[in-house]
C-alpha cells in the first residue's frame, strides 16, 4: 500500500473503484501480463452487435475472459468457432466496470498442432467410414517389379536414400521418378497430380509415395484429402513412404503398404537380385540333383533287368530255336527221302526204258540183225550180194546163211 | 509369366521329382519342364535395364520422359 500511502495516509478504508484501479495497476505493470500469448480452447464465442468478439479460453484446468475489438478482429482470416484451438496474444487487465481481468485479443491464431490434429481426426474417420482404409481394398505388391515409380521431391533425402537403396538390391529395375513438391500451399496438388501421372503413363508396377522425416506441418501434404483420394483412386499398387518410423499420416492408412521411412519403402518394394539368383541356382542344383539320382536309379533296375532278362530270354529263344530247329530237321529228311524216293522211281523207270532200247530185248521180241562176214549191219538190200554168206543174229544164237535173191520191197 | 508364378511352379516341380514315385519319363518330362521355368526366371530377373528417368506432364498436357542423373539431385 505504500503507493498510495500519500494519498491515503489517514485512511485504511479505500472505494471499490480505488482497488480496483490499484489491481489494474499491478496488471499493467507486470512484464508477463502485458504482452502475452495464450493457447486454449474457444468457448462462449459471441460477436457482438458492434463487432467485438467476446469468448473465453479454456483448458482442462481454467479459463480466461477474452475480449477481441473490431479493429483487432476484423483482418482475421477465420471465423472463431466454440472448441477451436488458438493461441491469442495481447494483454492482461481488468475491467473495472464488472472487476473482471480479461484477455485483450491482438491477435488470434489458429493452434497449429490443436487445428492440424483436428483436420486430421477428422478426415480420418470420413475416410475410414468411406472404407478408404479396408483391408479389401489394399492392393498386393509385386513381388519382382520391373518399373517402380516415385513421387517425391528430386532435391529430397527420400529420393537419394530410395535410389540407393533399390538399386543396391536390384541394380537393373527400372525407376520413373515423379519430382513434385513435398511441402507447402502446391504439395497437396503436386503429389496427387503424380500419383495420376504415373497412373496415365502406366508402365510401372507399384508407386513410392512420399518425402523425409520434418515436422507436422512439412509432412501435412499426406495428410490432405486430395492426396488421400489419389491413392485411393491409383490403379496401382500404392507404398506411402513419409518421415520416420513414428509419423503417420492419412497416406499410410489409405496406402496399400505403409512404410516406416523411404529407406524402408525401398526394402520393401523389391527383393535382392542376389539372393533370387542363389535361391534359383539352389532349385537348379536340386533339380540337377534329383534327375541324376532318377536317372541313376533307372539305370540301375535296367541293368539289373537286363541282366535277368537277357539270360531268360536266351533260354528261352534257344528253346524256341531249338524246336524250330527240330521242326526244320524234321522237314529236311522228309524231303530228303522224299527226294531219293522220287529219284528211285525215276532210274527204275529209266532202267527200264533203257531196257527196252537194248538190242538183246528187241532180238527178243523176233526181230534180227544181219551182219556180213565183218560183222557189219547190213542195213539196206544195197548191202547184200547174191552167194554172199550173211550172219543173222537171233536172241540165242547166229545162223549163218546164203543170199539166194533179194528183191527191193517196201516193207509196211 | 510372372517371375513368382515361375519359381512357384519351378518348386512344386522339384518338390514331385524329389518324392519320387515318377516314372523316367514323367521325371524327364518334368525336369525339361524345370529347366524351362529356371530359364524363364534367369531372363525376368535380368530384363529391366536398369533405367532411372524423370517422368512429367508438360503444360500442354503431353508426357515426357528424360533420363535423370545421378548426382543433378544436388545441383
Amino acid at each position: 500500500m505504500c503507493l498510495f500511502a500519500g494519498v491515503f495516509m489517514d485512511s485504511e478504508i479505500f472505494s471499490v473503484g480505488e482497488v480496483t484501479r490499484y489491481i489494474k495497476s499491478l496488471f499493467e505493470n507486470d512484464e508477463i501480463l502485458t504482452e502475452i500469448s495464450i493457447r486454449g480452447e474457444i468457448s462462449n464465442f459471441k460477436c457482438h452487435n458492434s463487432g467485438h468478439f467476446y469468448f473465453s479460453l479454456k483448458d482442462e484446468e481454467a479459463q480466461i475472459r477474452c475480449v477481441m475489438f473490431k479493429s483487432r478482429n476484423t483482418n482475421l482470416n477465420f471465423t472463431p468457432q466454440n472448441g477451436q484451438k488458438v493461441i491469442a496474444t495481447g494483454y492482461i487487465t481488468v475491467y473495472e466496470k464488472n472487476g473482471e481481468y480479461q484477455l485483450y485479443v491482438e491477435t488470434l491464431e489458429k493452434d497449429g498442432i490443436g487445428e492440424l490434429f483436428l483436420q486430421f481426426q477428422k478426415l480420418k474417420e470420413k475416410l475410414q467410414e468411406e472404407g478408404l482404409f479396408d483391408d479389401s481394398r489394399k492392393k498386393n505388391l509385386p513381388f519382382l517389379p520391373q518399373n517402380i515409380g516415385i513421387v517425391t521431391s528430386i532435391n529430397g533425402a527420400a529420393l537419394r536414400d530410395l535410389l540407393t537403396v533399390i538399386k543396391r538390391r536390384f541394380p537393373n529395375v527400372n525407376i520413373i521418378i515423379v519430382p513434385v513438391s513435398v511441402q507447402g500451399e502446391q504439395a497437396k496438388d503436386e503429389i496427387s497430380e503424380g500419383i495420376e501421372l504415373l497412373n496415365i503413363y502406366g508402365k510401372v508396377d507399384v508407386i513410392i509415395v512420399g518425402r523425409g522425416g520434418g515436422s507436422i506441418e512439412e509432412l501435412w501434404a499426406f495428410n490432405e484429402e486430395k492426396v488421400a483420394r489419389a491413392i485411393a483412386n491409383s490403379k496401382i499398387p500404392v507404398i506411402s513412404a513419409v518421415g520416420h518410423q513414428t509419423d503417420f499420416t492419412i497416406a499410410d492408412f489409405v496406402a496399400d503398404m505403409r512404410a516406416p521411412t523411404p529407406s524402408a519403402a525401398g526394402e520393401m518394394v523389391i527383393p535382392e537380385k542376389e539372393k533370387l539368383k542363389g535361391n534359383l541356382e539352389i532349385i537348379q542344383k536340386r533339380l540337377f540333383n534329383r534327375i541324376e539320382t532318377i536317372i541313376n536309379t533307372k539305370r540301375q533296375e535296367v541293368e539289373y533287368l537286363k541282366r535277368y532278362c537277357t539270360m531268360r530270354k536266351f533260354k528261352s529263344i534257344v528253346d524256341s530255336k531249338r524246336q524250330d530247329l527240330d521242326e526244320i530237321l524234321k522237314e529236311l529228311v522228309l524231303c530228303i527221302e522224299n527226294f531219293i524216293e522220287v529219284r528211285k522211281t525215276n532210274v527204275k523207270n529209266l532202267l527200264e526204258k533203257l531196257n527196252d532200247l537194248s538190242p538183246i530185248a528187241v532180238l527178243k521180241r523176233g526181230y534180227s540183225i544181219c551182219q556180213n562176214e565183218d560183222n557189219k549191219i547190213i542195213r539196206t538190200i544195197e548191202d547184200a550180194y547174191i552167194n554172199q554168206t550173211i550172219k543173222i543174229m537171233l536172241s540165242d544164237g547166229i545162223i549163218r546163211c546164203s543170199v539166194n535173191s533179194k528183191e527191193k520191197r517196201v516193207i509196211e | 509369366m510372372k517371375y513368382e508364378e515361375a519359381i512357384d511352379k519351378l518348386s512344386k516341380i522339384v518338390e514331385r521329382l524329389e518324392e519320387g514315385s515318377l516314372s523316367l519319363e514323367e521325371s524327364l518330362t518334368l525336369f525339361e519342364e524345370g529347366i524351362r521355368l529356371t530359364r524363364i526366371c534367369m531372363k525376368i530377373l535380368d530384363e529391366a535395364e536398369g533405367k532411372v528417368r524423370i517422368l512429367t506432364k508438360e503444360l500442354n498436357g503431353e508426357i515426357k520422359l528424360i533420363d535423370f542423373e545421378e548426382g543433378s539431385a544436388e545441383n
